[in-house]
């Protein structure tokens, strides 16, 4: 459960969250829409602590964010960031068992080693356990990271899971995989919030969508309230066309006419 | 995993034992191992049985065993820190040397060594003859303070900052240890190189008690930090997601590398080549777990720096070889050697 109340985040002068208020609960995933440098990321930061509003208040299972201790925090949000470099090399499956790090002290137990497990056949990452993650593919290393942020929180299933961009260089099947996952674990209890660039991917799979622009809240609601032209066109400054689509119930966006 | 890394460190152990008592063992008073052992039993009471002569008692207890300490002391601090640090800058070029620690040391202790007649000659005793040591802490100290403070701003270090402001200082001091050396007088030049080539031909129980707080901090905690380095490993905010609080965590590390480095460098002058190249090794030929790395480099460390010291006293006796030329000629080609076979396979 995440209650945002008015944040404002700035730098000097300039507003890089104005005002946001907005709810995620249990159970429910919430994608996050908007234009490059509309602050989803600024958001994004603000949630997981790496920066503090300079207004207003975020509000973790009814406690404030900022009285968490940092070790107390890991084990009940996790984070998969956008930048996934790593420095020194490691093997897929001590990768993931950094996940379970907040977890234990020293040694990690079968517990943890059974959770790994279980994440990575999730993920669809078994056969990769082995591998060098340098040697693996952006996809692939993308997984790798989603099973180790997952790892993280698998055994608290009323935890928070930020995702931001999950979809980021994968290909169509893994981008589908990795927002089927989301959702499932939104099912199970998660309270999943989740940065999009794809607003028919956004209109899919979330409960509710949050429209940015300028840090400011454009719209937020259910995809088929939100998702509309007159909102995206204030959201991302472009002409849509929506398209019913079968078996969807949320119509599908598709570009119109683009006026420079 | 983590039995074979206990089985890894086992392993070095065994190496730094043996290196130990070989290197106590050769010198220009030979002593065999059963005689090296029969010394150590009688002087710990175990036994009352004397095969020796008192005269290897004396050199293994007054001379040979302070250094061989020492090598062990340096070396474990040299190769922690190297660890560590490279581990904090997520940068396998990173070295202690980097952040300005030796180049402090280095120009402190040339401005005693060449400034000596006014104000350190005056103190007599255990401090002047310790005034370059202390010089030399004293200016790895500060420099590392100064660039820290330079690379810091609203409480967060900036790593490149750090790594920048840390080649600036190096330059700088460079700059005022080349002004010093050329307005150094003959007598004094060979003071200067001999000190930047680094030498463990000072060691006695003073310095070796001295030194043992410096090294043993760092020793026993940064083993403790290797998780924290490992999810550092995939970026600051990443660890920070995972609870680590990164920002009291690069401050305890450079700390406690200054402190290992500093007191090593004021105590044997510069030895390069063991802080970059030790963990390499440790990560090039088993893993890049910093729970194997830490702890390993403080282990081989100790093992090559005293293994190189041996050398260093017997290669050209009774004359002695400064140990930074050692460590550079035989350490690099061992290095390029790891380099070229972890490249060709990479390649496969």
């Amino acid at each position: 459960m995440i209650q945002v109340k008015n944040i404002t985040y700035q730098i000097g002068k300039k507003e890089l969250v104005k005002d946001l208020s907005f709810e995620v609960k249990p159970g429910e995933l919430l994608a996050v829409l908007g234009a490059n440098g509309a602050g989803k990321s600024t958001l994004m930061k603000l949630l997981c602590r790496e920066i503090t509003p300079v207004y207003g208040d975020i509000m973790l299972r009814g406690q404030n964010l900022k009285q968490y201790k940092l070790p107390e925090l890991a084990k009940i949000r996790a984070v998969l960031a956008q930048q996934n470099t790593i420095s020194i090399s490691f093997v897929v499956n001590e990768l993931v068992m950094m996940g379970r790090y907040p977890h234990f002290e020293h040694q990690p137990g079968p517990h943890d080693a059974e959770i790994v497990k279980k994440v990575m056949e999730e993920t669809g990452i078994t056969h990769l356990s082995g591998r060098d993650y340098n040697t693996l593919s952006g996809g692939e290393q993308q997984r790798v990271q989603l099973s180790r942020v997952l790892a993280q929180i698998y055994d608290c299933p009323d935890a928070c899971l930020f995702l931001d961009e999950p979809t980021n260089g994968l290909d169509l099947l893994y981008q589908q995989q990795v927002m089927e996952l989301a959702r499932r674990l939104a099912d199970r209890g998660y309270c999943v919030i989740c940065i999009l660039h794809d607003i028919n991917f956004a209109s899919r799979f979330a409960d509710k969508i949050l429209m940015l622009k300028d840090g400011q809240k454009v719209a937020m609601g259910a995809p088929l309230e939100v998702i509309n032209c007159e909102n995206i066109h204030e959201t991302f400054s472009i002409n849509v066309k929506l398209m019913a689509c079968e078996g969807y119930s949320c119509p599908l966006v598709i570009p119109a006419t683009i006026q420079i | 995993m983590s039995k074979k890394i206990k089985l890894i460190l086992l392993l070095l152990t065994v190496l730094l034992v043996a290196v130990i008592i070989l290197s106590s063992c050769i010198g220009a008073v030979a002593i065999t191992i059963p005689e090296f052992l029969s010394i150590i039993a009688h002087k710990a009471g175990i036994s009352d049985v004397v095969n020796f002569k008192a005269q290897q008692a004396a050199v293994l207890m007054n001379i040979r065993m302070p250094r061989v300490v020492l090598g062990v002391l340096i070396g474990a601090g040299l190769g922690i820190s190297g660890a560590a640090i490279q581990g904090l800058f997520r940068n396998p070029l990173a070295e202690p040397g980097l952040i300005g620690v030796s180049a402090g040391a280095t120009l402190f202790a040339v401005l005693v060594i060449v400034l000596e007649v006014g104000f350190f000659s005056k103190l007599n005793g255990v401090i002047g003859f310790y005034a370059i040591s202390l010089a030399a802490f004293l200016g790895a100290c500060m420099t590392t303070f100064f660039v820290y403070r330079m690379s810091t701003r609203h409480g967060k270090t900036e790593i490149t900052t750090l790594l920048l402001s840390g080649i600036a200082i190096n330059s700088l001091a460079a700059g005022f240890v080349g002004l010093l050396t050329y307005m150094a007088t003959n007598e004094q030049l060979p003071a200067i190189t001999f000190w930047s080539l680094g030498s463990l031909g000072g060691a006695s129980w003073e310095t070796v008690s001295g030194l043992l707080p410096f090294i043993v901090i760092p020793v026993v905690i940064l083993p403790f930090l290797a998780k924290s380095l490992n999810a550092l490993a995939l970026g600051d905010a990443q660890a920070l997601h995972m609870g680590i609080n990164v920002v009291t965590m690069k401050r305890i590390i450079i700390i406690l590398a200054t402190m290992a480095v500093g007191s090593s460098v004021a105590v044997a002058g510069i030895i390069g080549f063991i802080g970059l190249v030790i963990p390499h090794i440790l990560r090039m030929t088993f893993t890049a777990d910093n729970r194997l790395v830490v702890p390993g480099s403080a282990i081989l460390g100790a093992a090559l720096l005293t293994a190189a010291d041996m050398a260093a006293r017997t290669i050209v006796a009774p004359a002695e070889l400064p140990i930074g030329i050692l460590t550079a000629l035989i350490g690099t080609p061992v290095f390029m050697y790891i380099i070229v076979t972890e490249r060709n396979k990479n390649k496969l």
